[in-house]
């Protein structure tokens, strides 16, 4: 919006002076009412002259106000807020007053630099693109770990997509969806339950690194309000990568629990990472943004991570009885039966899965089966947000065994 | 902050990124009115912050303030350079200069000022509330709204340079 001081025009404010030698028309019009809308500029010479035949008689009836009362009236007035007689008055007292009618002016110009919210989004990819080039002038000296940029990157993109939440935003029905070993299982909740859900999880990470628990359970941090819970989660974010950027060598390996599984340390910020993503992506679809994926390197490292968690997923679910027995008793480092596992897209790669032990190893001369299928739907697969019989994934080879694989990645997937 | 960015933690470059990326893009926005152009004004500054930590005082005002500052400078210097090799006399630059210098000056005014300023000036503007219903709104007297609103116009009219600014406002120049 743009308004413009003395738009109105010399000789349209002539009947304005009640008393008085006529000035030059200095004094802006005030803005148009609320009705008015992004039409004022026509819309306000109509209101403008309307209200000049009334000025008089109101002013007469009423008793004046004071220079004092008049004066403070001058903000509200400059942004036509006032009731049509205190405008009248006003307006009355500007042609008499200089003082006034200086502040008048000079509030009006204010008012014209004021406008509606813009909500430029600020485009996530420019974080990286910034950083780098910031590293690219001074190195850092205490540089972000490799595997941590993957939770510095999507933390940062979800916070960026909160920003400019309103209430209704927060309040949205966001479903979340995993696989629990059998069936799919769904739950609804608000964003703000989601964020303090991500809080909670990555306060396993938080414990592992000797930070103190974040500051409420689930419940109680939503019940703080959601700029509450935006912020602990934010503040317990960056105290992650604070403490993981300081830690000694050895930090890297140390074991976090996560779910069914126990992480080294490099792997449960991965982990994170995409919890971070996959939420942030439920988020959006509740509310109907947009949402990109990862950067390809850092999809990359969170397929990776799937891949490499997957021998010991087919084995959980053999020990569950969800899964037929081994078909080989497979000496630990001896080789067993493989599976290869191409993930195409941006982000992918090739794997060889040992499918009869976690301890066996893997080679392409022991494939048995070969599945292929999309980065962004294996990861998908891995959340939960796709059956496993349903992913869309080209195979050949022991159905059984891509069957094994492809269930085992589903039930990685947690709320 | 200051300290872990001078001694080199790139956490802190993320953690002020995350902070001041919005307000920088913002007011480069403001001043260059293009997506690229405020994309480099934000990669210029924060790679001259990440490099001088040290110029920053905080006996001269916020860490706010001088990415502020900063800002300002490098968006309107690049303004000055795109218009210097078209048309435009060199009158007419300075005043489209000056005319987006006031604007992004006004933008972070409106963002600095003291919350109850804001919420007031939120509601006769954008809401379109009379001062009677916006005192109501905010739970003050109808003396109380009619005294935010012109403080709150008098701060932002501190947004024009020179010597239109007669009365000294409430709070120092904010940039």
């Amino acid at each position: 919006m743009s308004e413009e001081f003395g738009r109105g025009g010399p000789g349209r404010q002539d009947g304005n002076g009640a008393s008085g030698p006529p000035r030059p028309p200095r004094i802006p019009l005030p803005r148009t009412a609320a009705e008015d809308g992004a039409r004022w500029p026509e819309a306000a010479p109509a209101s403008a002259s309307a209200s000049v035949p009334e000025t008089t008689p109101i002013a007469r009836e009423t008793a004046p106000m004071s220079h004092k009362v008049l004066k403070s009236l001058l903000g509200a007035w400059a942004l036509a807020a006032c009731s049509p007689e205190e405008t009248a008055a006003v307006e009355a007292h500007l042609t008499d007053c200089a003082t006034c009618a200086d502040e008048a002016v000079r509030l009006r110009e204010a008012v014209a630099l004021l406008h509606p919210e813009d909500n430029l989004d600020l485009d996530p990819r420019l974080r990286s693109r910034v950083l780098a080039s910031c590293l690219g002038r001074r190195p850092a000296r205490v540089p972000v770990p490799s595997w941590v940029a993957p939770y510095d990157a999507e933390t940062a993109r979800l916070d960026a997509l909160l920003r400019d939440f309103g209430e209704a935003e927060w309040q949205a029905p966001v479903r979340l969806q995993w696989f629990d070993g059998s069936r799919a299982v769904e739950r609804d909740m608000t964003v703000a339950a989601v964020i303090a859900h991500l809080t909670a999880a990555d306060g396993a990470v938080a414990t592992a690194l000797g930070l103190p628990e974040p500051a409420g359970g689930e419940g109680e941090a939503a019940a703080g309000g959601e700029g509450a819970v935006r912020t602990e989660w934010r503040r317990q974010g960056h105290a992650l990568i604070r403490s993981a950027s300081f830690a000694d060598g050895g930090a890297a390996e140390l074991p976090v629990p996560s779910g069914r599984f126990t992480l080294p340390l490099r792997d449960a910020f991965l982990d994170r990472a995409f919890g971070c993503w996959i939420h942030a992506e439920d988020i959006a679809d509740a509310v109907d943004y947009p949402y990109r994926p990862p950067s390809p390197g850092h999809l990359h490292d969170l397929v990776d991570l799937t891949a490499r968690m997957l021998p010991a997923a087919i084995a959980g679910r053999r020990r569950a009885g969800l899964a037929p027995p081994p078909r080989a008793l497979t000496a630990a480092g001896a080789p067993g039966r493989t599976l290869h596992l191409e993930v195409e897209g941006s982000g992918g790669g090739h794997w060889y899965v040992p499918l009869d032990s976690p301890a066996a190893t893997a080679a392409p001369e022991d494939e048995v089966a070969h599945v292929a299928l999309d980065a962004l739907e294996f990861c998908r697969l891995a959340a939960g947000h796709v059956h496993p019989e349903e992913a869309a994934a080209g195979h050949t080879g022991d159905r059984e065994a891509i069957l094994d694989a492809l269930y085992a990645t589903a039930s990685l997937s947690r709320m | 902050m200051q300290q872990r960015l001078a001694h080199g933690e790139a956490a802190a470059l993320g953690e002020l990124y995350d902070r001041f990326a919005s307000l920088v893009h913002t007011l480069a926005h403001r001043v260059l009115g293009d997506e690229a152009g405020a994309d480099r004004v934000t990669r210029e500054v924060f790679g001259h912050v990440w490099e001088h930590p040290g110029e920053f005082d905080p006996r001269e005002g916020s860490l706010r303030s001088w990415i502020a500052g900063l800002t300002h400078r490098q968006a309107v210097e690049r303004l000055r350079q795109s218009q210097s090799d078209g048309a435009a006399t060199p009158d007419e630059i300075e005043e489209k200069v000056r005319a987006a210098s006031a604007a992004a000056r006004a933008d972070y005014i409106v963002t600095s000022m003291p919350a109850p300023l804001r919420a007031a000036l939120d509601l006769a503007y954008l809401r379109r509330l009379d001062y009677r219903r916006a005192a109501a709104h905010l739970g003050v007297t109808e003396d109380e709204a009619r005294r935010r609103l012109r403080l709150g116009l008098q701060l932002l009219s501190t947004a024009h340079p020179g010597p239109r600014v007669v009365t000294p406002p409430a709070h120092g120049g904010a940039l």
